[in-house]
């Protein structure tokens, strides 16, 4: 078989472990669309007095839908590609003819595959469970497709490229520790307006506020603008970095990439 | 098909300054069983994962199936099989599904159902691999490693932490891949299982091979002297002799029937063995602590 048709092959082997492993399902793929709903229980009375003309539910999708890309991509292969090396399933894996490519093939068709399930899912809960808007113009619609595909690439790369910073038994650690801080002050769980100046500053620094920004150019009124910190939504700027985060994260995989546990080979 | 499997020359590789594999020379027939015996850090699992192209070499030749497995081509790895010492992960799949997968990567593969009858996990091949015994999950490591039809096989430390009766079943299932055709390198701790399954025995220490024969021919076990034992006057004793059964005699025509626990044993594997390596064994712990 050539590469793309094992690619095709291991893509299948990786659903099937994905959709067993119930914490991974649960903390990366239901996790987003969970606090969605919680949010929007919890907050709408708020969201209503303030006449905003902005559900609770709508306030809150673009940080979900973002976090949901870097949770999918850059949690999932942190940790499964980790425990891939400790356990030695890698090694066992580069012992047969299989080319290398056909690996990572596998793991972008799984997270190709369950993120786009879960935006399916969070826009069907959004727009039939709390009556959220979806965007009406084929422009936006282009947007959230570029951001999306962007943000999932870059968080595929940069995962499989951060797994080799621990082993598998503290990446756990090592991965959901820095993410939640990184949702905290990205505008994920709370409004980006309320993420004092500085801590945006360093949020800028790291994808996610990126991908929540341009999340929330494709789902908010243009009048929202205004809460940026450019008071603009950057289009332009967004995509750029995103592709920036993206070739780097390749460039980084590709350099770093181990098939062995430190300390053996 | 060459008569050679592997053929190892002037072969070295230093960590450090710490010579690993220092000049070592082995020729594996094609269709034996080779055991590769050795003390912890006597260079066997350097020389085995430079064999396997997992590794790098310093200087030498090495030619495996006729290829120098430095860069490992897609082509060579079809012809191997490879079971390591320590496989884990995969439980979340079950056998048929894993073997599957892997037999898609080989030219020509093993039917799934065939190896999983070989390995006695049919019954098993549709649960969980989270859930097999460590036997069953160590013939699913074999499974693996012979899916592809290998024309070589590498088996590092098989059998450790099997009970009595899995062992048995294991050797088994490797007479018959040996008895098909397949060549074998062992690599193992345990002398019971070179002599069972090794038509011929490298031992290794310190990088270099010290010596190199039939399991029963090793170091000279066959003209070594015999120990002749029985129970007198409620004593055990013993005469070592070149010339057991003269003795078996002299001691038939001593006692008026059968001689009271009598048995004659020439040095065990073990013994010629831990012989052999005695001086290696005590250097390496002075000069490399684990």
């Amino acid at each position: 078989m050539n590469a793309i048709a094992l690619g095709l092959d291991r893509t299948a082997l990786e659903l099937k472990m994905y959709s067993r492993e119930k914490e991974a399902v649960f903390f990366s793929f239901l996790f987003p669309i969970l606090l969605l709903s919680l949010f929007s229980v919890i907050f709408s009375s708020q969201f209503d007095q303030n006449g905003a003309g902005m559900s609770a539910a709508h306030y809150f999708l673009p940080g979900m839908v973002a976090a949901g890309v870097l949770l999918t991509s850059f949690q999932t292969m942190a940790m499964s590609v980790a425990s891939e090396r400790d356990d030695g399933s890698l090694k066992r894996l580069r012992s047969t003819p299989m080319p290398p490519v056909a690996y990572f093939l596998g793991k972008v068709g799984l997270v190709a595959v369950s993120s786009v399930l879960q935006l399916a899912v969070l826009l069907l809960v959004a727009r039939f469970g709390f009556g959220v808007d979806l965007p009406a113009t084929a422009d936006r619609w282009l947007l959230l497709a570029a951001v999306f595909a962007l943000g999932v690439f870059a968080g595929t790369v940069l995962g499989i490229a951060y797994s080799s910073l621990s082993s598998a038994r503290s990446i756990g650690a090592v991965v959901i520790g820095p993410m939640l801080v990184l949702q905290f002050i990205s505008g994920v769980y709370i409004g980006w307006d309320s993420v004092p100046e500085w801590l945006r500053q360093v949020a800028s620094l790291f994808p996610l506020k990126w991908i929540a920004q341009g999340m929330r150019s494709v789902f908010y009124p243009d009048s929202m603008a205004s809460v940026e910190m450019a008071h603009s939504w950057e289009t332009g700027r967004t995509l750029l970095v995103l592709a920036a985060w993206a070739v780097g994260g390749l460039l980084l995989c590709v350099t770093t990439f181990k098939w062995f546990k430190r300390g053996t080979v | 098909m060459s008569d050679t499997a592997i053929r190892i020359r002037e072969l070295t590789k230093t960590y450090g300054d710490r010579r690993a594999v220092d000049g070592l020379d082995l020729d594996v027939r094609t269709g034996e069983v080779f055991a590769l015996l050795g003390p912890n850090g006597a260079g066997k699992t350097t020389t085995v994962e430079i064999l396997e192209g997992f590794r790098d070499r310093d200087s030498g030749e090495v030619a495996v199936l006729g290829t120098d497995p430095h860069g490992s081509p897609r082509a060579w790895r079809d012809r191997i099989g490879i079971v390591l010492q320590t496989a884990g992960g995969l439980d979340l799949l079950t056998p048929r599904e894993v073997l599957r997968s892997t037999a898609r990567s080989y030219a020509s593969p093993r039917d799934v159902e065939e190896v999983l009858e070989a390995t006695g996990l049919t019954e098993k091949a549709d649960d969980r691999i989270a859930g097999l015994s460590g036997g069953q999950r160590r013939r699913l490591d074999v499974a693996l490693g012979i899916v592809g039809r290998p024309e070589l096989l590498f088996l590092d430390e098989p059998t450790t932490g099997f009970d009595p009766q899995a062992r048995r079943d294991f050797w088994g299932l490797i007479r018959t891949l040996a008895h098909d055709g397949t060549t074998i390198l062992l690599t193992t701790h345990y002398l019971d299982e070179a002599e069972q399954l090794a038509d011929r025995v490298g031992v290794i220490a310190a990088g270099r091979l010290l010596a190199l024969d039939t399991p029963a021919a090793l170091g000279g076990r066959q003209s070594q002297e015999a120990t002749v034992s029985w129970e007198e006057d409620g004593t055990r004793r013993s005469v070592r002799t070149a010339t057991p059964t003269a003795e078996v005699a002299t001691l038939a025509a001593r006692f008026p029937g059968e001689v009271p626990e009598l048995t004659v044993t020439r040095p065990s594997l073990e013994d010629t063995y831990l012989g052999l390596i005695a001086p290696h064994v005590t250097d390496e712990r002075t000069e490399v602590p684990a």
